[in-house]
């Protein structure tokens, strides 16, 4: 019974979409379009310029967009997780209607998560267009590399999800993007290889999720080594979604059926 | 006679025992019994607090009952939520539409909750939008809807599958004088239709209104159950007499007030004065050589019934 609901919820994030997507399509087409022409065509030059055998054989450009693409997959995953469940919470209180219906906590937690899937998927895919007009690598491992994409994605979700219903407070939900996904975003291997961190926060950058998605991303784009086996990332993320979901159903629960 | 009653009692679509429900160090609800009949439109008239959303709740299975025995349905709300919930009708306090989708899709989508087929739900949305009067906003957002115009699409909301009982938190609250009319009207229609309901509330005109049958709430208890008017028979005598003075005269002249009528209640601005015959008692109060500033003389209501067994009024 579960696993139907789900889809019913995933369904109703997806019609509230379609009144909505205009904006936030224009944003994921345009948003890569521009990084990787600042960053990975302009900045890139300097780089280099400076390493004439590339960053691990790659020039900047091919270098920043799998890193990139995994990065913004795990922003969307952690915007889907943060204000969708506040707003179904506490401010439109949407989640409250769903479960007047045969709809349980457990079907509103999967629905919420595969329209996570959905999302990150789609943002993913109108990167890798972008990613293949610049001609960074064959279109199929661009297309390829959305998957890794969606793992960082998802588990980024499910980890905002979880810190989301565990805080009340509106004030939490900026705090927490200001000091875990904008230095997540910047600090874990997307626009530069772990290894120039100073020491004592290459740990924390092994530790973070977007982390392994940016060396599953590159591998799969353009077969760069990874430096931790690309299983042992493939489980750390799974483990973190299940994770996520299973902190979340307790605190759903508290506030949708006190 | 009693055999063939007993016959014909209907089973009852909800009975409580000793219903209660804690949130942590507070009684919100202390071990209330009721029972609710098929097609009865029954109320919970309380003032904020008394409890009554908490029964709600409990019996629409969201919330989880602390001690007793609830049966709605013939479903245990604690092991059987979602079938119950799938033959419930609910309409919250709190308007909890879908504020992106327009007034077809938000219909469109509860249904889809339920697991309707799409073609069934297109067919029980034109009768719901007639029904709710929204007919002609079927294409509007909900942003743009009136108070009133919410709640009809919530209760048509509510009503998407077909439910076997529709329950309803304080569904007139907030709204101004003619919308509450609209939806009482339409309420009104839902019970001639055999809907069985379930209303909560703090307005006693409400309950006159719509309640075939009542419990009356406060502090988490039930202090007096009936229909409307046998409460105000058991509890108030036919008719008031209110007796406005200027402040500070009531605390003086209280005592000379209480030969006046069987019962007497003095409050902050005014006395009532419960009785058989009004306009006895108003002569009699002007023997008395009182003088009030008004003199308003009215039959009792459920606010009497109220402040008889609690010793406030529904307001406070």
């Amino acid at each position: 019974m579960a696993m139907p609901l789900a889809l019913r919820v995933a369904e109703s994030e997806a019609k509230v979409y379609s009144r909505v997507w205009r904006g936030s399509i224009f944003s994921s087409f345009f948003n890569p379009i521009l990084y990787l022409l600042a960053m990975g065509v302009g900045l890139g030059t300097l780089v280099d310029a400076n390493l004439p055998t590339g960053l691990e054989g790659a020039s900047y450009l091919n270098f920043l967009a799998p890193g990139l693409l995994a990065a913004t997959a795990m922003q969307t995953g952690a915007g889907e997780g943060a204000w969708k469940v506040r707003a179904g919470v506490k401010w439109t209180r949407t989640y409250h209607a769903k479960l007047a219906t045969p709809i349980g906590v457990p079907a509103l937690v999967n629905g919420h998560m595969l329209w996570i899937g959905a999302r990150v998927l789609m943002v993913s895919v109108v990167f890798a267009s972008v990613v293949v007009m610049f001609r960074v690598a064959p279109v199929w491992q661009s297309l390829a590399a959305t998957v890794p994409a969606l793992l960082v994605g998802v588990s980024m979700g499910a980890i905002t999800t979880a810190f989301t219903t565990r805080t009340n407070s509106d004030a939490a939900l900026p705090t927490f993007f200001r000091f875990v996904v904008i230095p997540m975003f910047l600090f874990s291997g997307a626009f530069f290889p772990i290894t120039q961190l100073p020491g004592w926060m290459q740990p924390i950058a092994y530790v973070t999720p977007l982390f392994h998605g940016v060396q599953l991303c590159r591998a799969v784009m353009l077969e760069i080594p990874t430096v931790v086996d690309p299983w042992v990332s493939v489980t750390y993320l799974l483990a973190l979604t299940a994770g996520g979901m299973a902190l979340a159903m307790k605190p759903f629960r508290e506030q949708l059926l006190p | 006679m009693p055999v063939y009653a007993a016959t014909f009692m209907p089973t009852p679509l909800i009975t409580a025992t000793g219903l209660t429900k804690h949130f942590d160090d507070t009684i919100a609800v202390d071990g209330i019994d009721f029972h609710v009949d098929p097609g009865e439109s029954f109320g919970f008239l309380g003032p904020n607090g008394a409890g009554k959303t908490s029964v709600m709740r409990m019996i629409g299975a969201v919330s989880p009952i602390t001690a007793g025995e609830l049966s709605v349905l013939g479903l245990d709300p604690r092991t059987e939520g979602p079938k119950l919930r799938a033959r419930l009708g609910v309409v919250p306090q709190e308007d909890n539409l879908d504020q992106e989708l327009t007034v077809t899709e938000n219909l469109f989508m509860y249904g889809r909750y339920f697991g309707l087929p799409k073609a069934v739900i297109a067919e029980r949305i034109k009768e719901l939008l007639d029904f709710a009067q929204l007919t002609e906003k079927a294409d509007s957002k909900v942003e743009a809807l009136s108070g009133g115009m919410k709640r009809r699409l919530t209760i048509a909301r509510g009503l998407i599958n077909e439910p076997e009982m529709l329950i309803l938190d304080e569904p007139t609250t907030g709204l101004d004088p003619q919308a509450r009319h609209v939806l009482w009207d339409r309420l009104y229609r839902l019970k001639q239709q055999g809907v069985t309901l379930l209303i909560t509330t703090h307005y006693m005109d409400e309950a006159e209104q719509l309640c075939d049958r009542l419990v009356i709430m406060d502090k988490g208890k039930i202090v007096g159950e009936g229909s409307p008017r046998s409460l105000i028979e058991q509890y108030s005598r036919p008719e008031v007499v209110e007796l406005r003075f200027p402040v500070g005269v009531l605390d003086e002249i209280a005592d000379r007030l209480q030969g006046l009528a069987p019962r007497v209640e003095v409050l902050a601005d005014r006395a009532l004065l419960y009785t058989e015959d009004a306009d006895a008692t108003v002569e009699k109060a002007h023997a008395e050589g009182l003088n009030p500033e008004t003199v308003l003389v009215r039959r009792s209501t459920l606010e009497d019934v109220f402040l008889r067994l609690t010793g406030r009024t529904l307001e406070d």
